[in-house]
């Protein structure tokens, strides 16, 4: 608790009597400051996760007052086929999307670097995208990836490949969305460009002069050098894939009120959390499916921030 | 602090000159550095990136032609439509109020940025200036909500606004940002703690309050980082999905994404199949942020790109 204050209450340390009461009249300011957060903190976060929790031993519909059903909602969990469906999509999709996003915007962001001045240009085209809203990159992709008439098969069919049903075939409904995110990829292009604009350029000499080649220039600079920003990018992705809503959604649910549809391969975690909830009101269920994904982003972070320990460099860290 | 991207994320804007002098000639010193090599030896990389901005650029260039063509001609992959169809557009104002869910989507994106660039500001101030017991716990559990999946508190919330009367409403689109977002305050902070403290100690003895060194120096001195934060803040709002179908019910009220899923609902996928309509409704919603991209590229480029900067 009394740790951070060190340089500047050493150096008020002479004012004496005045120093608390200036002392007491900041930490009040600062609180003061601060205090929208810790009400917005308790109500909107730590009130919920607590309440999310209570929830979850709970059968609740949000109408009638909730009923204790113990450890009934995770039982049910283990043996709900959708769940083991919809975790397997999720996973499969993150397994897909974040590697292949990273290395796509890896390449581009060092083609980037070489062109000097005109990287700005294109850096802005490769960001373009990702202001489409997710819901018209969504309805645009559906329209590009079918199967019979969609602008990829025809562009394929020019190579003599004849492209699967992307929108429709079980198999190819995970790789289709993986092309539609993809097409938003620019942001981690900014992210990777602005880090190898970081790396020293004498590092490079130094490394030609020992006869390195680019296969390993590429392996023993640039890699550790934007560590940093490989690991940022591959922690945040791979939360924000788990969580994959907005194009599934559009692209594969929805409807009137009598006529709906839905595509079991696009079945995501959230959106089976989306419907348990707000369409079957199955909240106490729904917060039982919430507690799980915590769980396992938890998990899959923990594991991430454990074998990346042993690749990212910082700079500094090392006296 | 919603759907996708730019947030979700941790940033350190050093590359933002707190004075502004900076950054131009960073960029440009950088730019001009290593790489500015002769003209024939960037060739073969300028030519693969003319390629890949081809692929990148020509699903957008799809969408505006796609949106001008006849029912039959729409899958079609001829750039320049046979005929066109102007009256796609005029169609989507007839069956969807689309002008409606556009000045929705701007009432509750800017009710949205405003109070999380004013909110997050003041609590970014807090965690910056000043040096008070619990600090560094509280600031952590700020950082530590970054990583809590949205769905975990999405249904207390929910009920939170049902118990209030306001589901149905488009108050809990934006309320919630009153109180500060996680990802804007350290953000923000970043910001300020790279601001001189000697400007504030100066106006300190000059007898100036704790909220006057944060309304006449810090937050002037700030303009770059407050205008990365709202223009988020906008695109989040103008993206986010998921809340407007959990909140809304009445067609009046819908917000841009929202109105558009329901316009894919009724015109595509089981529905009527005039995708024609979805792609003039797709880019009816689309130009906005485009406009907002081209007046304000540099700060959101500026924003991203510093994300990567201190890893």
């Amino acid at each position: 608790m009394a740790a951070p204050t060190s340089v500047a209450a050493t150096r008020r340390m002479t004012a004496g009597g005045a120093r608390r009461t200036r002392n007491w009249r900041e930490i009040r300011a600062a609180y003061g400051f601060i205090s929208l957060w810790i009400i917005g903190f308790l109500v909107f976060t730590l009130g919920p996760m607590i309440a999310s929790f209570v929830l979850s031993f709970t059968d609740y519909n949000a109408i009638d007052s909730p009923q204790n059903v113990g450890l009934e909602n995770y039982r049910q969990l283990a043996e709900d086929q959708k769940v083991a469906k919809a975790l397997g999509n999720t996973l499969v999709y993150a397994a897909m999307y974040v590697p292949a996003s990273m290395a796509v915007a890896l390449a581009l962001a060092m083609v980037l670097n070489r062109v000097g001045r005109a990287s700005g240009f294109f850096r802005t085209i490769f960001y373009l995208p990702k202001m489409t809203p997710t819901v018209a990159v969504g309805a645009l992709f559906l329209l590009l990836l079918n199967g019979q008439e969609g602008l990829l098969n025809r562009t394929l069919r020019l190579f003599g490949i004849d492209g699967p049903n992307w929108t429709t075939d079980t198999h190819w409904v995970k790789p289709g969305l993986v092309i539609t995110t993809l097409w938003s990829v620019g942001g981690t292009v900014v992210i990777y460009l602005a880090a190898l604009r970081q790396v020293p350029k004498d590092l490079y000499e130094a490394a030609e002069l020992d006869g390195a080649g680019s296969w390993t220039k590429f392996r023993k600079v640039t890699i550790p050098m934007i560590s940093g920003a490989l690991f940022f990018t591959l922690i945040v992705q791979t939360i924000a894939a788990l969580q994959m809503f907005n194009e599934a959604y559009t692209m594969f649910f929805g409807g009137q009120q009598n006529s709906t549809y839905s595509n079991e391969a696009a079945l995501f975690y959230v959106i089976y959390l989306f419907q348990q909830a707000f369409r079957f009101l199955h909240m106490g269920y729904a917060s039982a499916l919430a507690w799980l994904l915590f769980v396992i982003i938890m998990i899959i972070t923990a594991v991430q921030v454990r074998v990346s320990r042993r690749f990212v460099y910082y700079e500094g860290e090392r006296d | 602090m919603t759907a996708s991207p730019p947030h979700l994320t941790a940033a350190a804007p050093a590359a933002l000159d707190p004075l502004g002098n900076d950054r131009v000639a960073g960029a440009r010193s950088q730019a001009g550095g290593r790489d500015q090599g002769p003209f024939w030896k960037r060739a073969p990389y300028l030519i693969v990136l003319a390629l890949a901005s081809v692929v990148f650029t020509y699903p957008f260039v799809w969408l505006i032609s796609a949106s001008l063509k006849p029912r039959t001609e729409v899958f079609g992959s001829a750039l320049i439509p046979r005929n066109v169809q102007l009256s796609n557009f005029a169609d989507v104002w007839d069956y969807a109020p689309v002008l409606a869910w556009m000045s929705n989507s701007v009432v509750v994106g800017i009710a949205a940025a405003t109070t999380v660039t004013i909110s997050s500001a003041l609590v970014a101030f807090g965690f910056a200036y000043f040096r008070f017991p619990g600090r560094n716990v509280l600031f952590g559990l700020v950082l530590a909500t970054m990583m809590l999946p949205q769905a975990v508190t999405l249904i207390p919330v929910y009920l939170i606004w049902n118990k209030l009367g306001l589901v149905g409403t488009q108050v809990p689109l934006w309320a919630q940002n009153i109180f500060g977002s996680a990802f804007y305050i350290f953000l923000l902070r970043q910001f300020f703690l790279s601001l001189p403290r000697e400007l504030f100690e100066a106006a300190r003895v000059d007898g100036c309050g704790f909220l006057g060194l944060f309304r006449r120096i810090a937050l002037p001195l700030s303009r770059p980082a407050l205008a990365i934060v709202f223009v988020f803040e906008i695109q989040a709002s103008w993206d986010d999905l998921l809340r407007p179908l959990i909140y809304l019910q009445d067609t009046s009220l819908f917000t841009i994404p929202r109105g558009l899923k329901s316009v894919i609902d009724t015109f595509g996928q089981g529905g009527e199949q005039h995708w024609e309509i979805i792609m003039a409704a797709s880019l009816i919603a689309t130009l906005p942020m485009i406009i907002i991209f081209a007046v304000a590229q540099r700060h959101i480029i500026e924003g991203i790109a510093t994300q990567g900067r201190k890893g």
